[in-house]
């Protein structure tokens, strides 16, 4: 194995990449930061926060109060916007310089290009789309147990980097819950470190961003989820959601069909959502769908497939087709408001 | 780096043939996944690349090539992708790549486009079914030292330039990007219809075609950077993930039954304003 540009014994604190959309943080990077922390205390390591963009003042002030001993700030202006050379130029500079131990990632569009250059610049290993993390203090280096769902039902692999350092990850949304906002006092230092970046060396411009309103669905209190049994259509998953004041999640069958947004995707792949109550219809319940149920306080299943595995992970079963069921099930809350 | 090339736009497309996630069995004893019995296909966000490969061919000429890492079992795949189009195909096989995590295979990978000469896109479904890590388009670009774009919806050629245009799908929305070439790009599952097999390219494919298959002294790659022992990452172990403790209560009866059963229980359980 050849050896990473860092070494382990150099290698010192967990670091959380934090992304942003210029005025506040992403979800994820706040929930990367509440699990940062708590591997940092079973460690006695200290947890970094690294904000890297252009005219960062007050995003780097309300970084510090989420439980991160220091945020360090990289900022220039060819970071105003993501580009991958820029941002790979500027966070290996810092990676470099700092050295890290452990560097996680939210499983982002951004943060997974990112996260992917940046670990072959350093030599290094990265674990993608883990769905949980661990410290191993007992090891002769300290060591991130990463743990992410393989193929088939029922078995997760720990994967682990043991000579290399930094060693990185990237965490789907929703899998840790966010940092809570600190009090006044609790907060962490603030500290600046220079990158310089060639813009020769910036091989992508951005020419348009169109954002529209992001939905997520880590957050709802209550889900109606589409699978490939709704067959295309998500209409009376729509009422019904209206109706309970729901979301609408959907399996990736669903969204790689192209009935519904990525953004509603459950799993592995998707996100790892809390509802109170999860109303899931003609999804099989595949491994690294229910992933992304686990937490969820009450499960109930609609499937047709006596025999389907979404059964296992449900607390209510209804062994029907759901064409039959949700029609008179709207018509009973309809009825009742 | 390339030399400027008139003639078209020289793209590689890489591809994985993967075996179906259905039918990956795990063996409980030895928590070791059992491939054997599972049937194998092409990646498919693999196909929409290589349909973007096809469809830039068209407008701007030039040429496509396949290269994939794995067994020789892969190669008849390659086969079928000359069917459906691409014009030359590569398989880097050695013994000595097996058990590659990102790293390692994304050297080698860059080993393979080295090899294939002067290329002005590398083209890569955004992740493959199996790994899932969308790792390797990255990896690859960084090994390359070239530009790179990943989750692509649209690709363009712009005239007369070394560069494209190509929007990108970001959280919630999408940007357009200019590119300079060579880059190499990972495009979105689905973003495409794949074309059908050309029946008119299938003896050549299948039979007359060359597939160049590579091993570890064709690319004089570093044994130190490939296979298992150029991988920083291991697997340190495998657990069952228990099944969470659910009721598994069945709601029984006719439809109006069990909805009236349902809405009960959604109205206790959401609060919801039906209630
Ligand atoms: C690395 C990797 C990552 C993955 N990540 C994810 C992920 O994040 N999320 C995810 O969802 N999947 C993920 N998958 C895919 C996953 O393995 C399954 O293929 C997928 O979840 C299946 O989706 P589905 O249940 O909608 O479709 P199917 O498995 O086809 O199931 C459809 C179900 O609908 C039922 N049905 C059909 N008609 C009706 C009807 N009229 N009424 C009631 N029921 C009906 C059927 O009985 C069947 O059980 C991943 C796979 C891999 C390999």
């Amino acid at each position: 194995m050849a050896a990473s540009l860092i070494r382990p014994e150099e290698a010192q604190r967990i670091w959380v990449w934090l992304e942003h959309d210029g005025t506040s943080l992403e979800g994820v990077s706040l929930e990367l930061l509440a699990k940062g922390r708590e591997l940092a205390d079973r460690s006695g390591e200290g947890l970094v926060g690294l904000l890297m963009g252009h005219e960062l003042d007050s995003l780097a002030d309300e970084a510090l109060g989420y439980g991160a001993d220091e945020i360090v700030v990289a900022e220039d202006p060819l970071l105003e916007v993501y580009t991958t050379d820029a941002w790979c130029d500027a966070a290996a500079q810092v990676v470099l310089e700092k050295k890290p131990n452990i560097l996680l990632f939210g499983a982002t569009p951004d943060g997974r290009d990112l996260a992917g250059r940046l670990a072959v610049r350093l030599r290094t290993g990265l674990t993608a789309d883990c769905t949980d993390l661990e410290i191993k203090t007992d090891e002769p280096a300290l060591m991130l147990a990463a743990e992410v769902t393989g193929f088939g039902g029922g078995v997760a692999a720990i994967i682990a980097c043991k000579e290399n350092r930094p060693q990185m990850a990237t965490v789907r949304p929703g899998v840790f819950r966010p940092a809570l906002r600190r009090s006044h006092g609790e907060e962490g230092v603030q500290s600046r470190c220079p990158v310089r970046i060639d813009p020769g060396r910036v091989r992508t411009r951005v020419l348009e961003r169109r954002i529209g309103e992001a939905v997520d669905i880590t957050k709802a209190e209550a889900l109606v989820v589409g699978g490939r049994g709704v067959k295309g259509d998500f209409g009376l998953l729509e009422t019904l959601a209206g109706l309970l004041g729901a979301e609408l999640g959907a399996s990736r069958v669903a969204v790689d069909e192209g009935w519904i947004e990525k953004d509603r995707m459950i799993g592995q792949t998707g996100s790892v959502t809390r509802p109170k109550v999860a109303i899931v219809c003609g999804v099989s319940g595949a491994m690294q769908f229910t992933v992304g149920i686990m937490e969820a306080d009450t499960v109930v299943a609609i499937n047709s497939d006596p025999e389907a595995p979404i059964f296992e992970s449900a607390d209510y079963c209804v062994v029907d087709d759901l064409f039959s069921i949700l029609p008179p099930l709207i018509r009973e809350l309809e009825n009742s408001r | 780096m390339n030399p400027a090339s008139n003639n078209g736009l020289r793209t590689i497309v890489c591809l994985k043939v993967v075996p179906r996630p259905e039918e990956v069995r795990v063996d409980a004893e030895t928590m070791t996944l059992d491939r054997a019995g599972a049937q194998s296909f092409i990646n498919p966000p693999d196909l929409n690349a290589l349909e973007t490969a096809l469809k830039l061919k068209d407008a701007c000429g030039g040429e496509v090539s396949i290269l994939s890492m794995g067994p020789p079992f892969f190669e008849p795949y390659l086969r079928l992708a000359l069917a459906v189009g691409a014009d030359r195909a590569f398989l880097l096989s050695d013994r000595a790549f097996g058990g590659a995590d990102t790293l390692a295979t994304t050297y080698t990978l860059a080993k393979g486009v080295e090899k294939i000469g002067a290329f002005d896109l590398v083209l890569c479904g955004e992740e493959s079914l199996d790994g899932a890590t969308a790792q390797v388009p990255p990896g690859l670009a960084e090994w390359l030292d070239v530009a790179q774009v990943t989750c692509a919806l649209e690709i363009e050629k712009v005239p007369g330039k070394r560069e494209m245009r190509v929007q990108r799908e970001l959280k919630g929305g999408s940007e357009t990007l200019s590119v300079d070439l060579p880059a190499v790009v990972s495009v979105k599952a689905n973003v495409n219809e794949p074309r059908f097999i050309d029946y008119d390219r299938m003896e050549w494919a299948l039979q007359e075609a060359p597939v160049g298959v590579w091993g570890a002294g064709d690319l004089a790659t570093d044994p130190e950077l490939t296979g298992l022992a150029g991988s920083p990452t291991t697997v340190a172990g495998v657990r069952q993930v228990a099944t969470p403790d659910r009721r598994r209560k069945h709601l029984s009866g006719s439809a109006g039954e069990i909805a009236r059963a349902l809405a009960d229980l959604l109205r206790t359980q959401t609060g919801s304003r039906g209630g």
